[in-house]
């Protein structure tokens, strides 16, 4: 277990929700902010705002010295080759939508094929849903094993020579899978199609590595790692970005504008139209140190030994369900389940009363509940600063919510 | 644990309709139909309604979704039965108001609705309350249009 210290770093978390200390189980969704990167996007606002790439002065150095250097820590924490892989942009959503538009409408066309799983977030089924009715290509799901983990056979199965895109989620936000993407990518490379991975609840929770997994794109989002919103990432290998068009154009990303032609910048710039996310930027680069001072795998390992503890202790509850695999070593801190029959919805109430935060609903994954065969489901999820005690407080209030259902009515 | 606060939202009378719903299942021909969906949770609701000469006389619904909206949903169907549209709609004005946590017009007699004046505190919740009366909303005013 990491150092309970570390919950001094998130002011948040030390105050009364509905008249308890607040455990805040709901990382999944976007995780906390350490001092540290509330006081970088301070500093970077009373001392270096400014546009970035434009004016001579000094603060316009200050504030591209601080956005470029950024781009160079995020280039570093995934193990890219150069920081013109690296693309800043609005989050996860935004990046898959980019391969999606840029990669997809010009190298996918009618008969091909884009394979994705059955338990994909919205942002990584939509895009590709859009794309292959626009191209007139088919957009096929592989299947998953009973325990919701991916088995490589099924993969193979279904990736042909006709698929173009393979788009993969690497951590589950509702089963907490985490899948063999570098496997995977093998695969799809096999057959000539290019791997895009969907690195949300990822990069938060393990040490990525994306020229270990040889993929071809990854979306990450800065929110669920200690970070700002509005500032996500787009890795992708500098041949396929280079061929690619961009999507946004205007300000930025130009090079030389005419009256009916321009062209573009080099990379990474002609994909960040528009004054870009500076401060967003640096708030993720200041959560990139923070992470990387405690260890992603010191973090990886915190988040097993919690969702291990969490499981036992939950499963203790009678008529509670968890979905996913049972094993906890082959899941990250993500727990989804349900309690007898009371609805998600009351339960997150019920909860919430007791200053408990965890999500109830389809967590932007309705194939996968359907898959789930349930409308609904409530998770708690865990991050650095979860300790064994918020799980009492959670296995102590579900008790509550079920004597509360059962017995009070 | 369960505060006051949890007592005011589940009541004896929601958790009855919750448990033993009102008008459940759907009029086969000839009616309105409306389904209706509550996209951050995934709570839906289906929703049929026979209306002859400007009277609800019959409502049925399905649906799945937690105890406040399928309680609401109950006790809507159970409330616009027999109404004429204006006042069914009046109903779900005053309904409104109520989740707002506004002043609402109390000479009319809410009956079992009245209990749902809890969820104005719970603004999380006020989505599944409202859905099934969204519903019916939708329901008469295209039958409104149509005549
Ligand atoms: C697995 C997964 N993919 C994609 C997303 C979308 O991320 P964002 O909303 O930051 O674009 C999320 C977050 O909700 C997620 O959990």
């Amino acid at each position: 277990m990491l150092s309970k210290e570390i919950r001094s770093y998130f002011p948040i978390l030390n105050q009364e929700i509905n008249g308890h200390p607040l455990v805040y189980l709901d990382s999944g969704a976007t995780s906390q902010k350490p001092v540290q990167v509330i006081e970088a996007i301070k500093k970077y606002y009373e001392f270096e705002n400014s546009n970035v790439h434009r004016g001579v002065h000094t603060l316009g150095n200050r504030a591209t010295e601080s956005y470029e250097g950024a781009r160079e820590k995020v280039r570093k924490f995934m193990n890219a080759k150069s920081t013109q892989e690296i693309i800043f942009t609005r989050g996860t959503t935004t990046s898959i939508n980019t391969v999606a538009q840029s990669y997809g409408r010009a190298n996918v066309k009618e008969g091909d094929e884009i394979v994705i799983t059955h338990m994909e977030h919205h942002s990584n089924i939509i895009p590709w849903q859009q794309l292959a009715k626009e191209t007139g290509a088919t957009l096929k799901y592989i299947d998953l094993e009973a325990d919701g983990t991916l088995s490589l056979e099924k993969v193979s199965a279904t990736i042909t020579d006709k698929t173009k895109i393979v788009s993969i989620v690497y951590v589950s936000n509702v089963l907490g899978t985490m899948n063999p993407i570098k496997e995977i990518t093998q695969i799809a490379h096999e057959h000539g199609a290019i791997m895009v991975v969907d690195g949300a609840q990822a990069a938060p929770h393990l040490k990525l590595d994306v020229q270990n997994l040889d993929c071809d794109f990854l979306a990450f989002s800065g929110h669920k790692m200690c970070g700002p919103t509005g500032i996500g990432v787009l890795y992708g290998k500098q041949a396929l970005l280079e061929k690619m068009e961009p999507i946004e154009f205007g300000g930025e990303m130009i090079d030389f504008v005419g009256l009916y032609e321009s062209t573009w910048k080099e990379l990474p710039w002609k994909f960040e139209g528009g004054t870009p996310i500076i401060a967003g930027a640096i708030g993720l680069a200041a959560a990139i140190d923070f992470l990387e001072e405690i260890g992603l795998d010191e973090i990886e390992k915190h988040e097993h030994e919690l969702a291990t503890y969490a499981m036992d202790k939950m499963l203790t509850i009678e008529g509670l369900t968890i979905y996913g695999p049972n094993d906890p070593s082959k899941r990250a801190g993500i727990v989804t389940f349900n309690l007898d029959d009371v609805h998600p919805h009351d339960v997150a109430t019920v909860l919430d009363m007791s200053g408990i935060a965890v999500r109830a609903g389809h967590h932007c994954a309705q194939p996968l509940m359907k898959w789930l065969q349930c409308t609904a489901t409530a998770r708690a999820s865990f991050y650095l600063y979860n300790t064994e005690e918020d799980i009492d407080r959670l296995v102590a209030g579900l008790r509550t919510t079920k004597e509360y259902f059962n017995d009070a009515f | 644990m369960p505060s006051n606060n949890l007592d005011q939202l589940y009541r004896q009378v929601i958790m009855d309709h919750y448990k033993n719903p009102r008008n459940k299942g759907s009029i086969e021909d000839g009616a309105l139909t409306i389904d209706m969906n509550n996209p951050t949770c995934g709570d839906r609701i289906h929703l049929t309604l026979q209306v002859e000469d400007g009277v609800v006389q019959n409502a049925k619904f399905d649906g799945e979704g937690c105890s406040i909206s399928m309680s609401s949903a109950s006790m809507m169907t159970q409330a616009v039965k027999g109404k004429k549209i204006d006042e069914a709609l009046q109903l779900s004005h005053i309904f409104s108001d109520m989740m707002l946590g506004k002043e609402y017009d109390d000479s009319i007699d809410l009956g079992d609705i009245e209990a749902l004046n809890g969820v104005a505190k719970f603004p999380a919740r006020i989505k599944c309350a409202t859905l099934a009366w969204k519903a019916m909303e939708k329901g008469v005013s295209e039958e409104q249009q149509q005549n």
